[in-house]
Parts: C-alpha cells; structure tokens; sequence
C-alpha cells in the first residue's frame, strides 16, 4: 500500500457510506412519521377519528422504565412479523404486522431480538388481566407452569396480614406450592403497579393506512 | 517484513533487528501490561456472569431473590465485561504493540497511555456497577448507564489517536495488512460508539431509527472493530512464528477493501421481518452475503500460509490459538451470511441460535486469537518464558472443547426451537404451543452450562498462569519457549 491519503479516506468514505445509507436516509424518511387515522380520505387525515399511535402516559411510563431496568427485553421482542414470515399471526402475538409509525413516540424502542418468551407488542389485549399479570410476575410458574421466566418476587411486598387483608393484595391459588405462609399476604410494590399498567397498555389494536389487520 | 525464525524469535539471525523489536516491546511494556491486567480480571468477571447468567435460564428460581443479579442484569453486565472489558482491553495491548512493532518505532507518551487506559476500566466499572443497580438501558451493547459515555469516548479517542500518531510517525518504509486493519479500528471504533450513543439516548431519533441505529453500531464493533483487530493480530502472528512471508499480498487487500465496505452494511440483517423499510432490509442481506468474499479471501490467505506446518502450528501456544480463531472466522463467518437469506433467518432470527452464532464469533474467533497474542507478547514484555505448558494444554482444551460444545449444542436446539415455533399444521395452526417449545431448550440450555463450566476452568488455568508468569522470578529464558509438543525439528 503504498498511497496512504487512499487508505485514509477509504477508512472514512466506507463509514460514512454506510451511515448515510442506512441511518441518516432513515432519518430523513422515517423521521417525521406521524400519527394517523386508521384510513385516509383523498390522502389526508379524517376529521374527528381518533389517531394512533397514541402516547404512553402516566403509571405506565414508570413502569417502562421497570421493564428496561429489568431488561424484560432480554426475553422478550415487541414487533410482530407479516403473516406468512413465522408464526407470530397463528400463535395470536398480533393481528398485524407491526411498522415504522407504531414506534414513533416511544423515546426508546424496545424491538428486541430474542424469544426465549413470547412477544409482547401486543400483550395487553391478548392478556387484559391485572391479576394474571401479577400472579405471573410474581412467580411465573403460577400461571404457566415450568416457565423459566425468572420470578420478580422482590417486585412484591410479602407482609403480615394485619386486620383486613389489602385490597390490592394478589390472590395466590390455595394449595400453590408459592403461596405465602398463613396470615401473610402477597402484596405489589409500586414498581410492580407501573410494570402491570405498561403492560397492559401494549396494544397493537388499531389499523394505519399503510398496515390493517390480517384477513385470511 | 522481517521474520525471526522458526520457534525461537529471540533468536532471530539478524541481530540489530532483534534489538530494535525489543526496545519496542519495551517501550510499550507498562501501559501494555496494564490494558492485560485489566483484560484478563475482566474476563474472570465475565465469566462469573455468565456462569450465573446461563445457569439462571434453566433453573429460573437460582439466586432469583437477588435484584442486582436478575436474568436482564446478569446478562447485560457479562456482555459489557466481556466486550468493553476483556475485549477492549486486550486490542488496547495487542493492536497497539503489533502496530508500534510494524511501524518500527519506539512508544511515546506511554504515560498518555496508561491515563487513558485507568479512566477507560474506571467507565467500564461504573457502567456495569450501574447494570446492576438499575441504570441499564436496555439498548444492545450500550446497556451502560449514558453517564460513563463521555469518560470512555474521552479515554478511548486519547488511544486511539495514539495509534494513529504512531502510525503517522513510523520509521518503517512498508506499510503491513496489520496496519490497515488496525489503523481502520482505531478510527472507526469512536465514530460508531459516539453516534450510537447520541442518536440512541442522548437525543433519541424517531421510532425505528433508533433500533437502525442499534444494529449498525453493534453488528459493527463486531465487524469493524473486534474483527479487523484479530484480523489484523492474526496476520501479524502467522507469518511472525513460521518464519515465512503471507501467501499473498493482493489477496490481502482485496480482504480489506471488501470487509471495509460490506461488513458496514451488514447489521441491519437483525431486523430481518421487523417494522423497517424492506429496502433497507434487503441491502443488509446483501452486505451479508457479500461478507463471503472477503472472508473467503483471508480464509485463502492465512491457511495457505498455515499449509504443511501443521506440528509448528501444534507446538507453538501462540499458533495453536490462532490458528483456531482463524478456521472459526471462516466458519463463523459464512454461516453468519447464511443466516442472513429470508428463509434461514425465519427460523434463526429471536432464537438460541443467534447467541450461539454471536459466540462462535466473539469467543471462538476472536477472544481465542487475543489468548494466542497473549501467549506471544508476555514473554517479550517480562523476558522470560511461562512456566507451564500443562497450564497452557489445559487453557486450551478446556476452552476449544468448552467452546464447540456451546456453538454446537446452543445452535441445534436453537435451530429447534425456530423450526417448533413456525410448524404449522395442514390447517395452519401451530403444532407445538409455547410452553412446550420452551420445555424442549432445557436440555440445550443445560449443555451451555456445562459449556460454561469448561469455559471457566479454562480462564482459571489462564489467570492463574498469567499472574504466575507476571509475579514469578525470572526463569528459564535460556531454555528457549515453552511449547506443546517436543520440538524435534
Ligand atoms: C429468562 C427469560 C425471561 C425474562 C428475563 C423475562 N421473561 Fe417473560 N416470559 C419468559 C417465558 C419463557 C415466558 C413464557 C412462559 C410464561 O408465560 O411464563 C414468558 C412470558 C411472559 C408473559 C406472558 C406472555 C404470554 O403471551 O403468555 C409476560 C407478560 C411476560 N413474560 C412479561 C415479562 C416481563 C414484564 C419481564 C421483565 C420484568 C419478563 N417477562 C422477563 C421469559 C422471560
């Protein structure tokens, strides 16, 4: 090699070639996708239909933040393939394919590349249930037995049941080798209300222009 | 390039040459020692992780009342002590030493050095200490808090443009493939971590931009940082110890050239089926495929020199790990193109397979081509030879047992695991529910573990050697190297 200015701005050019290829042309078409009605009229919105996606706010927020901490991701993907690439339409994970505008106000997406567990774009309408949800973060093999989920147990408070029992406190199945010793009950921390309430807010339910549901 | 003779480079013919490569070796020796001090305690860290990870993820309840070690966290600390710690650390001594050596040119500012490389291991605590108490972000290979990016992007460019300044102040007349491949990680390494870390978490991009952004910068640290380094350190080795010249000078520039330009593309094969434009899709898979030339083309090149010295290759610790990391780079590299075609990623992609395949890569290529680079640099900086070749045969077959098995065993039942997931029957519906798909990995699960377990025995000969070898008195130099087998030539 005996041209080194070549060698340097190959070095660069390669770099700079790809991340203008993908990220920056990404950038500039995917960068202001907005949110849109289910269908269009004469390619503009319809007036007074609701847009999606819609914002997650509040409780759930938080409990996003649960979710990365914990590193859920790790197990779990969020993005539903196409009927007919795998079998995320025929295993009930979505009723469509998931695309770019789903995941314009999420400050950190969270797409994921493992499935050591099901995929969970569209958990809260497959699983709606508070409860389910906390039996299961509690110790998943409650609900689905032999899961190696692991179980958060620290996201609950098990404590002494003084006078009446909580109200929020968890049902544990009687009998269930992990339900607490008599007179304790099982009670979630706030973290875990967040964690539930962002799950239930994952929803895939909705069509966009571009994506409707699957019809076979 | 000048080559010392066969096993004995201390006793190369030309004697002015020797001198000079060891005032070299000299002038790097402290921060050198350092950055492998810091590699090696990394990688025992790793490994305790990742015992702890992989255990977990058959016997969910396994420590599971401790917080800080729950599965996500676990996982994600072992990621970044094996990547920014051991790997990072290593390529700090080894692509730095191989390019002061090829540039013929005494180390500088060894001080600056030592600075950057105390802050670096300073970040890299930090961040993973902050995995574990709930600052992870859940970005892939950027899990560490968005605190420490300034302190190790700062620390890492003072190294980096270290190696660059030796480089631009060379003595020697040639420039050397080694060079190129570590010239070109050195720069290219900062770029992708800055950016990453911006367009991820300082100021998020819109939506999927974002996971673009991810698996550019990730599948690249493999590509364009871990790869051309070992590359780099391999090419430098193979010929170093044989005592002969590269098979082919064109072949290695057209390896470069093509590697430089394709591996760039090739990240966005993980989003293969996700909500991204299928354009973009398409050209990371063929970037992917693209990979076989120059994979194919170093494949040609370093076992065309390697061809008829297989007892050298057997004899010499330094080989006998290089070489493996060499074959795995052809192998792991072409069924890394492989998995990339629609119709194998449909049932690759979310599964066991994939961590088999990022293994196969960063441990069974990579790390064992730094173990081999180990092997040859101690000796150079302390002026004596390892005390023990059974140390050594056991690091090596604890950890090319160790890893085969993993590579072996995690990618068949990850192959299952897709190949369950998508069945359907004549009805289209799926065939094996969920639960079941997960109970039929257990048994793949366990054989990682077992993997695992050979894995740390093999580290722990390492370590242990490595330390004796720093602390031990000055030994047997006179006896020549220690080597594998009897040298009967
Ligand atoms: C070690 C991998 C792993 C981790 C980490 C993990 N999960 Fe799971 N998860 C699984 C497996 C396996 C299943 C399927 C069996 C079951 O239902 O428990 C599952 C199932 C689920 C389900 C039910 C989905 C369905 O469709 O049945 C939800 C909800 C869930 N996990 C949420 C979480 C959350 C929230 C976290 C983080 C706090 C998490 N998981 C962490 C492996 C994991």
């Amino acid at each position: 090699m005996k041209n080194l200015p070549l060698l340097f701005l190959g070095i660069f050019f390669t770099l700079a070639f790809s991340w203008v290829g993908l990220i920056l042309s990404s950038h500039l078409n995917l960068g202001n996708l907005q949110p849109s009605t289910s269908e269009l009229e004469d390619g503009k919105l319809i007036e007074g239909e609701p847009v999606y996606p819609i914002k997650l706010g509040g409780i759930a927020q938080t409990g996003k933040d649960v979710y990365i901490d914990q590193g859920c991701m790790y197990c779990h993907s969020q993005q539903i393939r196409a009927q007919g690439f795998g079998s995320d339409y025929e295993r009930g994970w979505g009723n469509r394919q998931t695309v770019a505008r789903d995941y314009i106000f999420q400050d950190r997406v969270l797409l994921g590349t493992m499935r050591t567990g099901p995929d969970l774009a569209n958990v809260g309408s497959r699983l709606p249930s508070r409860e389910w949800h906390m039996q299961h973060l509690y110790q998943p093999r409650i609900t689905s037995p032999g899961s190696i989920m692991p179980p958060y147990t620290y996201l609950f408070d098990v404590q002494k049941v003084e006078g009446r029992p909580s109200e929020d406190a968890i049902m544990i199945p009687e009998g269930s080798p992990y339900a607490p010793p008599a007179g304790y009950e099982v009670v979630p921390t706030d973290r875990a209300e967040a964690l539930v309430a962002y799950l239930l807010s994952l929803k895939v339910d909705y069509e966009l222009p571009e994506m409707g549901f699957t019809e076979l | 390039m000048s080559a010392d003779t066969g096993f004995t480079p201390y006793k190369s013919e030309d004697l002015s040459e020797r001198v000079k490569l060891s005032e070299i070796d000299h002038s790097i020796r402290t921060s050198g020692l350092f950055f492998l001090v810091s590699a090696v305690v990394w990688l025992l860290i790793g490994t305790v992780f990742a015992i702890i990870s992989s255990y977990k993820m058959h016997t969910p309840e396994f420590l599971a009342q401790y917080e800080f070690l729950t599965f996500g966290r676990a996982r994600s600390a072992h990621l970044n002590a094996m990547i920014f710690g051991w790997a990072n650390n290593a390529i700090f001594c080894l692509g730095l030493w191989v390019m002061a050596r090829l540039c013929r040119n005494r180390v500088r500012h060894g001080g600056l050095l030592l600075i950057a490389g105390a802050f670096w291991n300073l970040g890299v605590s930090i961040g993973i200490f902050g995995i574990l108490t709930g600052k992870m972000t859940s970005v892939e290979w950027l899990e560490m808090p968005t605190e420490v990016a300034p302190v190790l992007a700062f620390s890492y460019v003072l190294i980096g443009i270290w190696g660059i300044m030796a480089f631009a102040d060379r003595k020697s007349e040639h420039v050397y493939v080694s060079q190129w491949y570590i010239l070109a990680a050195l720069f290219w390494f900062p770029w992708l971590y800055i950016i990453a870390e911006v367009m991820i978490l300082m100021v998020p991009a819109r939506g999927v931009v974002q996971p673009i952004t991810n698996w550019w910068f990730a599948h690249n640290v493999l590509g364009l940082w871990l790869t051309p380094v070992a590359l780099g350190v391999a090419y430098y080795l193979i010929p170093k110890v044989l005592g002969k010249p590269i098979y082919s000078y064109y072949l290695s520039v057209i390896g470069f050239w093509t590697l430089a330009l394709f591996y760039n593309w090739a990240g966005i094969h993980h989003l293969i089926g996700g909500p991204i434009p299928v354009w973009l899709q398409t050209a990371g898979i063929v970037a992917s495929v693209m990979m076989t030339i120059p994979v194919v083309v170093v494949a040609i090149n370093q076992h065309m020199t390697v061809v008829g010295e297989h007892d050298a290759v057997w004899k010499s610790p330094t080989l006998r790990f290089v070489v493996f990391g060499a074959i795995s780079y052809t192998l792991v590299s072409l069924i890394g193109s492989a998995m990339a075609l629609r119709v194998v990623n449909e049932v690759t992609h979310f599964t066991h397979f994939t961590v088999a395949h990022a293994h196969h890569g960063v441990y069974a290529f990579f790390t064992m081509i730094m173990f081999g680079g180990i092997y040859f640099v101690m000796p150079r900086f302390m002026k004596r030879e390892w005390p023990s070749a059974t140390l050594i045969r056991i690091h090596f077959w604890a950890c090319a047992l160790g890893i085969t098995l993993y590579v072996v065993g995690l990618s068949i039942g990850g192959i299952i695991q897709g190949l369950e997931l998508n069945k359907l029957d004549d009805e289209g519906s799926i065939v094996y529910p969920f639960l079941q798909v997960m109970a039929n990995t257990l048994p793949w699960l366990a054989s990682r573990t077992v993997s695992g377990i050979l894995l740390t025995i093999g580290h722990f000969a390492f370590a242990i050697h490595f330390f004796w070898m720093l602390f031990a008195p000055a030994n047997k130099t006179s006896e020549g190297p220690t080597l594998l087998a009897p040298n009967n030539s």
